[in-house]
């Protein structure tokens, strides 16, 4: 059946069985489950009527044994420590090595730290994973067929959602938090690694039955303002290291000195000034690639030419912007994780700097979360086709390695949505006639910006009459795609086999697409 | 123009491609290539680089390609360089720009 | 694929020229997205002495494949004291590149050196004589005393360049703000130049870290009469651009000339006086029709012209 962006969704993967025995459908376009009522779903939790004056475990293989996990349990785990993260090699190890086996790992993301895990796929211990992100040689083992169950891959929104709902139900929650004390109130500041929010953890510690928080600091009791509270939380670990802190939080990336990178961050930043909400009191979200970061750069003078602040920004955080608010040109910044040293510093130290959950981030099940109110996005992606779609899972060789994370969240919620990304990339056409994998769809994206032009996705008149009316230059896409084939040569179409090795969930829980197995190269 | 040793041109840098030649004897051109692109460009690049081989008269050698990217032109343009180093001709004399060279 | 393209215009715009080496594939694809008016694809300096074939064979095929549309692409060729510069004449010439920048001119021999060549060239690969332009590159102290001769040594060159490097080191001297130390040379060789007929171009400016130094000196090549600059980052082409654009009070000015001209010449008047009371006759016509033509390019022309 082909869904609302023309994709084929097998029955293969509608007969994928969710946890609360709702029934996956195809996508059906933006907006569709609006005004429909979900039940949440709680957890079964235990009661601790009689007072206990501490829940620490020794080691985390007695929290495994002491939250009864067993055969086809689900445990999850938060992405907070990036690059740096211990706490899911060292669960998986304790978990495996007790002989437990089918395991579901419901992560908020997962990376090239955890090579380990794919060896635990191969061997048919972990035979579902349900994550934003998935790269390195996790990846590698699941686009070539070795998850037992397909991978099922979700905006950090999405995530949030499909835990409330039920579709995902986490047995075991483990919180790794860089201070807690010992009934887990849990902080990201203060300790040897820290990684500034919990964010993504808190739906976890709300959700799952039994609430595990690993930290390498314990603090006196009440670690207070906590990020996770401990009336949530069953057990406290303390371990030697929660991870490499080098590697949580790396030192704010250098603006780019890229030309290509400036030209196109300058473009988006003029494309951002021509809008009508472009005016005092806006909102804004930027990422943290060279491209996206730079437009913090480039806004800041065409906000002074125009005389007006920036009232919020949100998501991912980064020094840059912290430095625009100290300049005193965002009113707040509402944090959803924190991308180098710079941002953690500042919301240790600033009272305009909040921490919010992934839910209030991005959830579009809720009531209303930040990114439904969010003026501009400024978003990366791997590749766009003419319909405006985007991909950021699959590279060029069809192989998972990227996260949709909060793109499809902000996409569809900010008024707009602009992806900055080169027209190629070595010899990859970055704007194509049909993405690898759709990962955003394209009724969420309205402007593009290449190095080599700026394309208006045809269903926002109001933003071309804006940049009309400003004399910035725009083109069709397809004019785009064109011009990338002539450079680069019409790619050759990916070879797959039959078998789903991924589904690609829309933030509403409906299927956006599927990826296939890869089928090696031949000539 | 006969390849008289081996010859190689191009780097490992994104966007570039490096190809050398070594000469046989067997008749054959022996082709090992490996490509960041190579599920999409596989086939071009294999195309590519035998049509320029051709226009060279290369008929026997040993042919190693690895590319990163590299568009048509680079591609050619690395060939027909490791072929001449290959030949151990003048850096300098005259190539056969537009014939072979093309 | 072969692109061939238009015949090279002699005196067209050259505010910008960007060096590129020609050697580096991810370069020189798509030099032409940042706007400079031409781009140079340099065999020289930044080209490794073991390299300078590898970089012939990338000119030829980009020369033939990518389109650079509008932007003049001009090849850097080795000195004429290397054995390097023959071959790169032909490769130029067979790829059809717009102009040839000679480095390292000392004489005005050296200028109908390269001509000959060049025409030597043309005829081999049956491209018209005279198709390709070339320009000078004065990089010494005897470079810049044989300017005027070097400015009139050929009917294929647009201009002369200063090369500011090799100049300071031959002259002893090192940059200095103000530019004192290149006085002597920049006011020569505009002289030169303008004598001659032809055009001038500035040398570039290297510390890209420094965007109030590098202004600095824009100003000044603006004021002393330049009509472009040579560039290593495309991060300056803007700003040459925009220091170079006339002022809207220039551009009406211009404008009323052109008009005014084109009017009176309709009926045979050559002297006439616009309405601010000021005499014009057809010497300020090129240079009202400069102003228009540079407006244009820098995308701040709303009228008619």
């Amino acid at each position: 059946m082909k869904n609302a962006v023309g994709r084929e969704i097998p029955a293969e993967a509608l007969a994928v069985e969710l946890k609360n025995g709702r029934k996956y459908e195809p996508y059906q376009g933006k907006g569709y489950r609006d005004g429909k009522y979900i039940k949440k779903a709680g957890p079964t939790t235990k009661i601790y009527e009689n007072p206990q004056e501490s829940k620490i475990l020794p080691s985390i293989r007695d929290a495994v044994i002491a939250c009864g996990i067993k055969d086809g349990m689900t445990v999850s785990f938060h992405h907070h420590f990036r690059n740096g993260d211990y706490i899911v090699n060292m669960v998986m190890k304790e978990i495996v090595d007790l002989g437990i086996k089918d395991i579901t790992i419901a992560a908020s993301s997962l990376g090239d730290a955890h090579d380990p895990i794919a060896e635990y796929i191969e061997k048919g211990i972990v035979t579902g994973i349900q994550t934003s992100g998935i790269r390195g040689k996790m990846g590698d083992v699941v686009s070539h067929g070795k998850l037992k169950t397909p991978a099922i891959l979700r905006s950090h929104g999405g995530r949030v959602r499909a835990i409330e709902e039920g579709d995902v139900h986490i047995d075991v929650a483990f919180i790794g938090a860089p201070t807690s004390d010992e009934y887990g109130n849990a902080r990201a500041l203060g300790g040897k690694g820290d990684c500034g929010v919990l964010s993504y953890a808190v739906p976890d510690s709300e959700y799952a039955d039994k609430v595990v928080v690993i930290t390498d600091t314990l603090v006196p009791y009440p670690n207070f303002p906590p990020s996770i509270h401990g009336v949530n939380v069953d057990y406290v670990v303390k371990v030697d290291e929660i991870g490499n802190p080098k590697k949580i939080a790396s030192a704010a990336a250098r603006m780019t000195q890229n030309p290509r990178d400036l030209m196109m961050a300058e473009n988006t930043a003029k494309v951002i000034a021509a809008c009508p909400w472009f005016k005092d009191g806006f909102s804004f979200q930027t990422g943290a690639g060279g491209p996206s970061l730079a437009v913090n750069r480039f806004l800041e003078p065409l906000m002074d030419a125009k005389g007006i602040k920036m009232a919020w920004a949100i998501g991912g955080i980064t020094a840059a912007i912290c430095e625009l608010q100290r300049k005193g040109k965002v009113g707040k910044i509402i944090d959803v994780q924190d991308f180098d040293t710079g941002a953690i510093e500042d919301i240790r130290t600033n009272p305009n700097h909040f921490e919010m959950t992934a839910s209030e981030y991005a959830n579009p099940a809720n009531k209303g979360a930040f990114v439904n109110k969010l003026d501009f996005v400024v978003l990366a992606a791997l590749e766009v086709d003419t319909d405006f779609n985007v991909n950021v899972i699959t590279g060029s060789d069809g192989v998972l390695r990227g996260a949709p994370g909060g793109h499809p969240d902000t996409a569809e919620g900010a008024k707009c949505c602009v992806i900055v990304t080169p027209l190629t990339r070595g010899r990859m056409a970055t704007i194509c006639e049909h993405v690898v994998t759709v990962t955003t769809p394209g009724d969420c994206v309205d402007v593009v910006v290449t190095d080599y032009g700026t394309a208006v996705n045809p269903r926002r008149k109001d933003i071309i009459e804006a940049l009309d009316a400003a004399g910035i230059k725009h083109v069709p896409i397809k004019q785009l795609q064109e011009k990338a084939y002539s450079l680069v040569g019409k790619p050759d179409d990916l070879q797959f086999k039959d078998k789903v090795v991924a589904i690609l969930e829309a933030r509403d829980g409906t299927i956006l697409d599927v990826v296939k197995e890869i089928k090696p190269f031949e000539f | 123009m006969e390849l008289k040793a081996a010859g190689t041109a191009g780097t490992l840098e994104s966007s570039d491609v490096m190809v050398t030649l070594e000469p046989t004897n067997d008749g054959k051109i022996d082709l090992t290539l490996e490509s960041s692109v190579i599920n999409q460009y596989g086939r071009q690049i294999k195309a590519t680089v035998l049509e320029s081989l051709e226009r060279l008269g290369v008929k026997s050698a040993k042919v190693i390609v690895n590319d990163h990217g590299a568009l048509d032109c680079t591609i050619k343009a690395r060939v027909e360089c490791a072929f001449y180093r290959g030949c151990q001709c003048d850096m300098d004399g005259k190539f056969d720009w537009g014939g072979v060279i093309r | 694929m072969s692109l061939p393209r238009p015949k090279p215009e002699k005196f067209r715009l050259r505010r910008t020229m960007m060096f590129m080496n020609a050697q580096k594939p991810g370069l020189i694809k798509d030099a032409y997205i940042y706007g400079a008016d031409s781009i140079m694809l340099d065999l020289e300096d930044a080209v490794a002495e073991n390299q300078k074939d590898s970089a012939r064979f990338s000119l030829y095929h980009a020369l033939k494949t990518i389109d650079y549309g509008d932007t003049e692409v001009i090849v850097r060729i080795n000195g004429l004291d290397t054995p390097h510069w023959k071959e790169d004449i032909r490769v130029c010439v067979a790829g059809g590149c717009d102009g040839i920048r000679i480095a390292k001119t000392e004489s005005a021999q050296d200028v109908i050196t390269v001509d000959q060549a060049v025409t030597e060239a043309e005829k081999e690969f049956g491209v018209e004589v005279g198709r390709t332009l070339l320009m000078a590159a004065l990089e010494s102290p005897k470079g810049v005393l044989n300017a005027y001769e070097i400015c009139k040594a050929s009917p294929r060159l647009f201009g002369v360049a200063l090369s500011g490097g090799d100049y300071r080191k031959c002259m002893q001297v090192k940059v200095i703000p103000g530019g004192i130390e290149m006085l002597f040379a920049r006011g020569l060789m505009l002289n030169a130049a303008r004598a001659a007929g032809i055009q001038c171009f500035d040398t570039v400016f290297t510390n890209l870290n420094d965007d109030e130094g590098f202004r600095a000196e824009v100003k000044q090549n603006v004021e002393m009469g330049f009509d472009g600059k040579s560039l290593i980052n495309p991060k300056q082409i803007p700003i040459v651009h925009e220091m170079l654009a006339p002022s809207q009070k220039e551009i009406a000015e211009a404008e009323k000339i052109v008009r005014a001209y084109r009017e009176h010449a309709s009926e045979g008047v050559g002297v006439f006086t616009l309405d601010n009371g000021k005499m014009i006759d057809i010497a300020f016509v090129p240079g009202a029709e400069r102003v228009i033509k540079l407006a244009k390019a820098s995308g701040i022309y709303e009228g008619d012209l």
